[in-house]
Formats: structure tokens, sequence, C-alpha cells
């Protein structure tokens, strides 16, 4: 569904993507790990158009998307969250939900509407009339969610969704998740919570200082010893195998 | 307040101005009634594209002047009636707003950028209008005077009154078609946060171009108005700052990005230099200092605008809306 080749990208002396390639299959839900600054939220920008890459392709759908503007790639059905939240603060939570929806329905009635259904959905039933910048943490996040969820996508980005969450609310935020997936939508996100990527995905790419460095099922990413030293730093992988062959 | 709700008590206002021609016989009473709505219509216009779409801009004299020299000199130099010359003025403040739009818009300026660009840009166009003939340079433009409603020259004021009320009713009108649309939603969104409402799929060039369009549209309106109704242009009328002030002044008074907002800022600024021109006699500059004064005080206490300050007087309820507090889910 999603094809990236070779795509780069660097700022000044710094390459922030070095010739990364990763596919996403359609359906089901696909994550990129990696430690801070790997280059993860550069690349979702260079996928959906607010960074123009330096070389490389990225195709949807079968489709060249390389270079097109942030709203051209949402019409073809690919959306992203933001990893800080960009509530449109003074505004309602039905009318936040509400852009989203306008991307594929005209009429302000039905908008509205479709925000209603899709803010129960999301668990913001509760809270349509309140003012977005009022919301919490975890009623931003689910914000952010449903923003994306009513513009009908074939498939949303979430940069970080589960970031700043307590358990409980983890807990809660993961079955919405699944129940986009349900419902058809292609999703690849990124994530730290490891918890919601072994239990969320089913396939991981790890990106280290802006190259893939694995890719695989999440249970044996995370055994391969070249992303436990990206993560850990180097020789930890081979201490870690003599402590486990110690107590064995 | 709902929508619907919104338009109701909109149709019941301009009803009630409607009845001034008819209950104010005297001629200098009605012309506080024209200039105050020729005030609003001027702030709306503003409010559409600084208030509804966040990009303040200080040089709303550019349309303004556009519209008003686009009637003058159709009248003079072609003698092409000014009630075309009304249709052709605010289409050509709607072609100026589109250029400097473009000019702006799409390499992404904003902000304080956006404001001073426009603030030069009318000012280049203070300068043309003072240095070619046709305008009349510096000498300005006299319309010749002949009283006729044909000819968008009113025996009374009352004539004038209908012309005025009507446009701003329309400006109104739009503003509330606004709030209630597409167009309206993707453009706050663009206010508030312009990368999210990309990431929405939201266009955000096509919106402000939409809305820089309207907005110079209705201020064109305005100048066309005020050329007729004065019947005198020069280029500090025309493109001069006091109009850029005037039009930012009325809707951050009453409230910017509210449909009322502008109606109770025109109302509040005609009322305080009436006042002032009452108290302290009509000494030269002290209405711009009265304004000075105010767009501080209101900056500083009720930065909403008057519009915001509904929300405050109802007692009992809060002024923002309910919060989370309390609230906690799990």
């Amino acid at each position: 569904m999603l094809e990236i080749n070779g795509l780069c990208k660097s700022f000044g002396g710094l390459q922030a993507s070095q010739s990364v390639t990763l596919t996403v299959s359609q359906g089901g839900i696909t994550s990129l790990i990696g430690p801070n600054g790997a280059g993860k939220t550069t690349l979702f920008a260079l996928i959906t158009g607010f960074h123009t890459p330096d070389s490389g392709t990225v195709r949807f759908l079968g489709e060249d998307i390389t270079g097109l503007p942030p709203e051209a790639i949402a019409k073809r059905g690919m959306i992203r969250t933001f990893q800080t939240v960009q509530p449109f603060a003074g505004q309602t939570v039905r009318e936040n939900i509400a852009v989203g929806a306008h991307l594929k329905i005209r009429g302000r009635t039905e908008a509205l509407a479709k925000a209603e259904t899709v803010a129960g959905l999301v668990g913001l039933g509760d809270r349509l009339d309140m003012d977005a910048g009022s919301l919490t943490v975890s009623g931003r996040k689910r914000l952010e969610v449903a923003r994306a969820l009513a513009t009908d996508p074939k498939m949303i980005l979430f940069d970080e969704v589960l970031a700043g969450l307590n358990p409980s609310e983890i807990r809660d935020v993961i079955p919405v998740i699944n129940a986009i997936r349900d419902a058809g939508v292609t999703i690849l996100l990124i994530e730290h919570v490891m918890q919601a990527v072994m239990s969320l995905s089913d396939y991981t790419w790890v990106l280290n200082q802006g190259a893939i460095i694995a890719e695989g099922p999440p249970r044996e990413v995370v055994s391969n010893p070249g992303v436990i030293e990206a993560y850990l730093g180097k020789g930890m992988a081979e201490r870690i195998a003599k402590r486990e062959a110690a107590s064995a | 307040m709902k929508s619907t709700n919104k338009l109701l008590v909109l149709i019941v206002v301009f009803g009630l101005i409607a009845l001034a021609p008819l209950l104010i016989t005297q001629e200098s009473l009605l012309n506080i009634v024209i200039m105050t709505l020729y005030a609003a219509l001027l702030g709306q216009a503003w409010n559409i594209l600084g208030g509804y779409g966040g990009q303040v801009s200080f040089g709303h004299a550019a349309y303004f002047g556009t519209g008003a020299y686009t009637v003058a000199v159709l009248q003079i130099q072609f003698g092409i009636n000014p009630w075309i010359g009304l249709a052709v003025g605010g289409f050509a403040a709607s072609a100026v707003g589109a250029f400097i739009g473009f000019c702006t818009f799409r390499y992404g300026l904003r902000g304080s950028y956006f404001a001073l660009v426009t603030l030069a840009f009318a000012e280049v166009l203070r300068i043309l209008s003072n240095s070619v003939d046709f305008t009349g340079a510096g000498v300005g433009l006299l319309i010749p005077l002949e009283r006729s409603a044909a000819n968008f020259q009113f025996l009374t004021k009352a004539g004038f009154f209908w012309v005025i009320w009507a446009m701003t009713f329309a400006a109104f009108l739009t503003v509330w078609k606004i709030g209630n649309s597409r167009f309206g939603a993707q453009l706050m969104a663009v206010r508030d946060n312009e990368d999210a409402a990309r990431a929405l799929g939201v266009d955000a060039f096509r919106v402000k171009m939409g809305a820089i369009m309207l907005s110079g549209f209705f201020a064109g309106l305005a100048g066309v108005f005020y050329a007729q109704y004065f019947l005198y242009l020069d280029p500090y009328i025309a493109y001069g700052a006091a109009i850029s002030v005037e039009s930012l002044l009325v809707p951050i008074i009453g409230g910017m990005g509210t449909l009322f907002g502008p109606l109770l800022g025109a109302a509040a600024l005609h009322g305080l230099s009436e006042l002032s021109r009452a108290v302290i006699g009509d000494a030269p500059g002290i209405s711009l200092v009265l304004y000075g004064v105010l767009l501080v005080i209101m900056v500083l206490f009720v930065p909403r605008g008057l519009a915001g300050l509904s929300s405050h007087l109802r007692v009992g309820k809060p002024a923002t809306p309910k919060t989370e507090e309390g609230k906690g889910h799990a």
C-alpha cells in the first residue's frame, strides 16, 4: 500500500534520513520504532509532504506522491497525526472533528453529525461541546485520532499517539486503535511504548540514525542484537546474552 | 448561540436598524447611523480575513481605495454610471486582494510579515494614485454633483441609508454563512493551526485566497459608498493609513472572529467620537487620541472584544466553556 524507496533528507550536515526503504502492506498495523532522534518523525513528515525529500520516492496505492503538498496527500486518503497534539483551541471538540469530516463532506450539518459519530468511537462523546484547548492530554490524543478518523482515510500515520498517557489510559486507547484497524484502515505508528508495539503491531521497522536497521515481527525484532545495541549501547547485546546464558 | 438563532438575531437587529430613517428626522443624527453602518461594513470586511482567517492586515485601505477610485474614475473619465461602478469597484478591490494574497500566501507569509507587506501594498497604491493623472494625482477627484437616485446621489440622507444598510446586511449575512459552512470551518482551522489543518486535507492557500478576495470585495464596496457619499477623494483619504486603522480597530474592539463584533465595535467607536465631539469640541486629532486609549484599554482588559464581554456578564455562568476539571476519566 505504501512503498518508500531510497528516501534521503539532510538538514545542513545532519542526515535525518539515509536512503530509507520501507513498505507497508494493506490492512493491519505496522510500527516504526527507534531511539530518540532516529528520524522517525522526519520520515513521517517526508511521507506526508511536510518536508520534501532530497532523493527517493514515496508511492501510495501505486501512485507516486513524492513532493506533493500535505493537503493533496490527505485527499488521497493518507492522514497523519502529530506527536505534539495540535488542537484548534477555542473551537469545540465537535468543530475540531468536523474539520476532518469536511475533507469528504461538503454540508455543514452532515459534517457535524459525522463528527458526533466519530467522537463516540474514540470515547469523546461526552465532551463534544467542550473547548478543545481545555481537554486533558489523553483527551487531546483522542481528538487527534478522531480528527484523522473523520476524514475517512485509507491509511493513518500515528505519531506517538500513546506518549504522555498513563498505563490505564493506554489500556483504554489500544482498543480504539484496534477498532480502527478492524474497520479496514491501514495503520503505521511510531511508538515508544513497547507494550503497545508488541500487542498492536503485526510488523515492525526499526530506524536508527536515519537508516533502517531491522525489520520483522515485533518479537523477533526486539531480540535482534543490532536493535538492542541501538537502544542500549555497543556491547550490550553480548552482555545480555552472557548473563542469560549464566542464569540458565 | 446556535447558528439558526444567530441568523434570527441578525435579522431582528437589522430590522430594528431599518426603522432609523422612519424614526429619525434629523439629518445629522441619521448621518451618525449611516457612518456607523459604513464602519461596520469596513470592519466586517477586515473581520473575514483577520478575525476568521487570522491573517492580520494593516493595509485594508488598498481595497477601500481601489473601490473608491474605481467608481470615481469610471464616472469622471469614462462617464460610466456609479451603480455599475459599485459592482466594478467591488470586483476590482477583490482582484487587488487576489493579487496581494497570491504574492503573500504563495510564499507562506504569516503574522507580522503578512501585516507589514499589506501595509506596504497600501502605501504603494497611495503613492501611485498620487503620481498618475487619471486619479487626479495629489489634487484628488471631485465627483460632479448631479443629485438623483439613478446617479447614486440621493436628495436625502435616507437614500444613502438604504444603500449602506443593504450592503452591510449583505456582508453580515455572508459572514453568518461563513460561520456555518465548510469554507468557514476550514478558514478557522487554518487560523488556529495551519499545519494541523493541512494534515487534514485543508488547502490553506486556496482558503486564504478565498478569504482575502471576499474581504477585499466588501472593503471595496465601503470605498464606493464613501466616494458617492462625500463626492471627493484624494490619495490620503483613499489609500491612507487612517482607513486601514479604522477597519482593524472596529472588529478588534467589537470582537474578532465573531459575527456581531464589527457592529458592536462600530457603534462603540462612533458613539465615542460623537461623545468626544460633544464634550471636548471638534479639536483636530482628538478622536485619534481617544481611539488609541480605547484600543489600549480593550487589549488590556477585554481582549476578546465587546462580543466576548457578553459571556462575562451572564451571571452564574462561566465565561469560558466548561473545562474538564474534576471529570478525570480512567
